[in-house]
This record gives structure tokens, C-alpha cells and sequence, in this order.
């Protein structure tokens, strides 16, 4: 166990305010299914943006398709606006290998393209394996390779907790 | 010896062929249907793709003919970005005199990945899947009277659309049941998925006397099988499969079996009428009913490729 303390709604407060200046008018808020999702569900209503957020998934552009299969299970994309041409905001609990975002871009690519793509997340842990960065990260931190960090959601509330995967 | 009883799924329980709907665990079923709803709206897409198969060689390889079936592999494939070869093999090798396991070895010699495969005779797909190379897959789509198990699990798809839930469900087959490798698949995948009632309704030539160990009530009369039906299946009348004198002919079957309106009256208001195609009107279904609103039938062969695609990522992913 590691004693490393994130509390995920003080978090919360900081991708709030950083998101609060990235967005543009037009700016469509996009969550990485599943942290992210109820990361972007909650955005969209605390920045009371209009419209619906979107929600994305990698299942369909995973690189580890040929180890992992659909096992899974497959969670599906649901973008309830037209992405051509708009400003996207991707939103995501925990970035840490740049792999899963990878997946997301071209997966939103599958639905046009979008006039430009970033980048928000509640804690960057480092261990990039491709050239990616987000445009806010409300924390950096640094895990051993061994450990997950996941967010959790109770009730309205996120905490996070952090798990030994070896 | 479990694997050689399955010699679909992997030492894991995953699946890595399909051969057949009979003994699949109910998650897994439940899990091609669940991945098959995120492959539905994929059509809708600026880009019609999804990469799972890039890379990957699928061959259809339909000894039988059947267009239709071929197709809708065909678009799934293609759909998860495999290279698709279809192979005329009723007009070729084994019209040579190649046996089917030298066929098989010759096709894997090509690095195929994936045979989809159609047979006349029963368990064709199973010799084939204990014969090929470890990382090959294969589909059955249809073998003998025996299975066509993605035609059962797109029914299975189609009724848990319409109907949510299987567990208060009466479900009634019609039709020429004896010959019908998708009225097995579907009776095994329905029990599985807990339906309490299912019938099986047509004439005494064509329903086997053997359906009771399956669970299935035989009914000889259409209007008593279809009362308070919540899901009709409709059964093509086969007529190139009919040896002998089973029917006195096809008018005659349209008047006792054949699904008409007045018919259908006596099943639940918002019941549902199923058919894998082709459809025969005028012998086993009125058009009034096949054009109905009842009918469900294009909506099944949409449903279909979404399936397909559903069982190759599936199969794709997993690991001998």
C-alpha cells in the first residue's frame, strides 16, 4: 500500500477552474469513458455548459486488441453533437501511457474532424510511452509501475483509490 | 476431456470458435449481444470502420450456397477492417476431388486467420476447427440440420430489443423444424437465456418427436401454439431439403401453417414476427403479416452484421 493521499474532490476543484479557461464558446466537452465520463457529466453541469457531453472509448482502437481481446467488454461512444469542425475537450480521470488517448483520437476521428483536440485530467502520472500532454492537469504525480490509481465515484462524490495490479 | 467437448472455448471458458450455441454460458452470450449493441451504430459513422481485424485475412468458405449469409459476413469483416476472400469452393476444389481437411491445409498455407464456413453436412466446422492451425478461428455459418449459430444469437439479439428481458417470455417456432439448423440454435440459446416457454409449431412430418428433452412443447396446431405468444419465429418452408412426400403441397401448408393476419390475432398485442429469410410468401407467411407491423424481420438482418462482427472481434481476441 502506498501512503500517497489524493483527495479527489479538492482535485475536482482545480480541473473545475483550469477547464473553466480552456473552454471556447464552442469548445464540446469529451469524457474518456469511464473516469472521465463522470468527470465531463459533472463539467458540463457545474460550468453550466449547454447541451450534452459527449463520451468516448478506446475499446475499438486499443493496440492491445491482439493480447487483451474484447474481454472487457465493449463500452460504447456516444458523441451527441457534430464533431466536424468544433473545438474538443477531452476529459479523463488519470493519463498516464498516452495509449488510451491515442485510441480516443482516432476514434473521434472515425466522426469528423474536429477543428482542434485537448486535453484535461485530474492527475498525470507520468510514464508517457507516446508524445502526448494535456493542456491542464490538476495533479502530477509519480506511481511505480506496479500500481493503479483509479477513480471512484460514491454517490456525487470521487475519491481515489490506488491498487497493486502485480 | 471439458476441451474436447468444447473445443470452442479456450482453457480460459473464453470463446475462440464458434461452432455451436449449445452448452455456451449464458454470460457469454449475453456478452456477443452486449458488444454487438456497440457495433450497431458503427454504419452511422463518418468513418464506416473500425481497425479490430486490420491485418487479418478472413475467408468464407461456403461449400453450401447462400448469398445472403456470405454477404453479411462479407460487411462484417469489412466492417473491422479484415481482408475479405470469398471463395467459390462447392465449383472448385472439391468438385477436383480434394478432401476437406487437405482444402483446410491449403487455405492455412495462404495465412488465413479466420474461416467462415458453411457445410451440408452436419459438424463439417467442428472437423475443420480440430484441424486447423492453433491461431486460426472459425465461424459456423450453418452446418447440415445441425447449427447456424450466428442466425440463433441475431434472433436472441432481435428479441432482447424488443422485448428487454427473457425471463417471462413464450416463444413459438413455426414451421419446418426437422430441417431447420436455425430453429436448434435458437431452441438452445433461448433455454439458456432462461425462457420459461418455448413451442414448437408445424405439422407432424416436420417437428421432431424428440423436442420434450429440449424443453420445448410440440404443438400440431397453429392457432394453439401461437395463442399469447409474446415472439413468433417463422421458419422457411425448405424445399430443396424435402425428400419424399412431407407435405401435400405448399398451398395446402399456407392454409394450416401459413401466419395470417386473423392468425396473428391470437398472439399478444405486441408480439413480434421473426424470420431468418428468405422469405416465402404465400407459403409460410402472408404478406399482409411479413410487411406488418409486427414484423421485425429487416430490422433482424441489420441486427445480423453488427453480430457478426461482434462474434469475429470476439473469437479474434482470444487466445488458443
Amino acid at each position: 500500500m502506498s501512503t500517497l493521499l489524493l483527495d479527489a474532490e479538492a482535485l475536482y476543484v482545480e480541473l473545475r477552474a483550469g477547464v473553466r479557461r480552456l473552454l471556447q464558446p464552442d469548445t464540446a466537452m469529451v469524457g474518456i469513458w469511464s473516469g472521465g465520463a463522470w468527470l465531463a457529466e459533472r463539467l458540463q453541469h457545474d460550468l453550466q455548459r449547454p447541451g450534452a457531453h459527449g463520451v468516448i472509448s478506446s475499446t475499438l482502437h486499443r493496440d492491445d486488441f491482439g493480447s487483451r481481446g474484447l474481454a472487457g467488454g465493449a463500452d460504447a461512444t456516444s458523441l451527441p453533437f457534430d464533431v466536424e469542425g468544433r473545438p474538443i475537450l477531452l476529459i479523463d480521470d488519470v493519463l498516464y501511457t498516452g495509449r488510451t488517448v491515442r485510441a480516443v483520437i482516432n476514434e473521434l476521428f472515425d466522426f469528423g474532424r474536429p477543428a482542434s483536440v485537448m486535453l484535461a485530467v485530474l492527475v498525470d502520472r507520468g510514464g508517457r510511452e507516446l508524445p502526448i500532454e494535456p493542456a491542464f492537469a490538476a495533479a502530477r504525480v509519480s506511481l511505480p509501475r506496479g500500481q493503479r490509481l483509479a477513480l471512484a465515484k460514491e454517490g456525487d462524490r470521487f475519491t481515489f483509490s490506488i491498487q497493486d495490479t502485480r | 476431456m471439458l476441451a474436447s467437448r468444447h473445443p470452442q472455448l479456450n482453457k480460459h471458458g473464453e470463446l475462440i470458435h464458434l461452432l455451436t450455441l449449445e452448452g455456451l454460458p449464458r454470460d457469454v452470450i449475453h456478452h456477443i449481444l452486449d458488444t454487438a449493441s456497440t457495433f450497431l451504430s458503427v454504419h452511422e459513422r463518418e468513418v464506416k470502420k473500425v481497425p479490430l481485424l486490420r491485418g487479418k485475412s478472413v475467408f468464407n468458405l461456403f461449400f453450401e450456397n447462400s448469398t445472403r449469409t456470405r454477404t453479411t459476413f462479407e460487411i462484417a469483416a469489412k466492417r473491422l477492417s479484415a481482408d475479405v476472400i470469398n471463395l467459390d469452393i462447392a465449383r472448385s476444389s472439391t468438385a477436383k476431388g480434394e478432401t476437406l481437411l487437405d482444402t483446410i491445409a491449403n487455405l492455412s498455407a495462404m495465412h488465413a486467420d479466420m474461416f467462415v464456413v458453411r457445410h451440408g453436412e452436419s459438424g463439417a466446422p467442428f472437423l475443420i476447427a480440430q484441424h486447423c492451425a492453433p491461431h486460426v478461428h472459425v465461424v459456423n455459418a450453418g452446418d447440415g440440420r445441425h447449427a447456424h449459430p450466428t442466425q440463433g444469437l441475431l434472433d436472441m439479439y432481435t428479441i432482447r430489443h424488443y422485448k428487454k428481458d427473457f425471463s417471462g417470455l413464450t416463444v413459438a417456432i413455426i414451421g419446418d423444424i426437422v430441417h431447420s439448423r436455425v430453429a436448434r440454435s435458437d431452441i438452445h440459446a433461448l433455454s439458456i437465456l432462461g425462457v420459461p416457454e418455448i413451442r414448437g409449431v408445424g405439422p407432424k412430418t416436420l417437428v421432431p418427436g424428440d423436442l420434450a428433452p429440449m424443453g420445448v412443447h410440440v404443438y400440431h396446431d397453429l392457432a394453439d401454439g401461437i395463442r399469447d405468444a409474446d415472439v413468433i419465429i417463422m421458419l422457411r418452408l425448405q424445399n430443396e431439403r424435402m425428400t419424399g412426400a412431407m407435405l401435400p403441397s405448399a398451398g395446402e401448408y399456407f392454409k394450416t401453417f401459413g401466419l395470417k393476419p386473423e392468425k396473428l390475432q391470437l398472439a399478444k398485442p405486441d408480439c413480434i414476427v421473426m424470420h431468418p429469410g428468405p422469405i416465402n410468401r404465400g407459403v409460410e407467411i402472408d404478406s399482409a403479416v411479413a410487411d406488418g407491423t409486427h414484423s421485425v424481420i429487416l430490422p433482424q438482418v441489420t441486427f445480423g452484421i453488427a453480430v457478426r462482427m461482434a462474434v469475429m472481434s470476439i473469437i479474434a481476441g482470444n487466445e488458443p
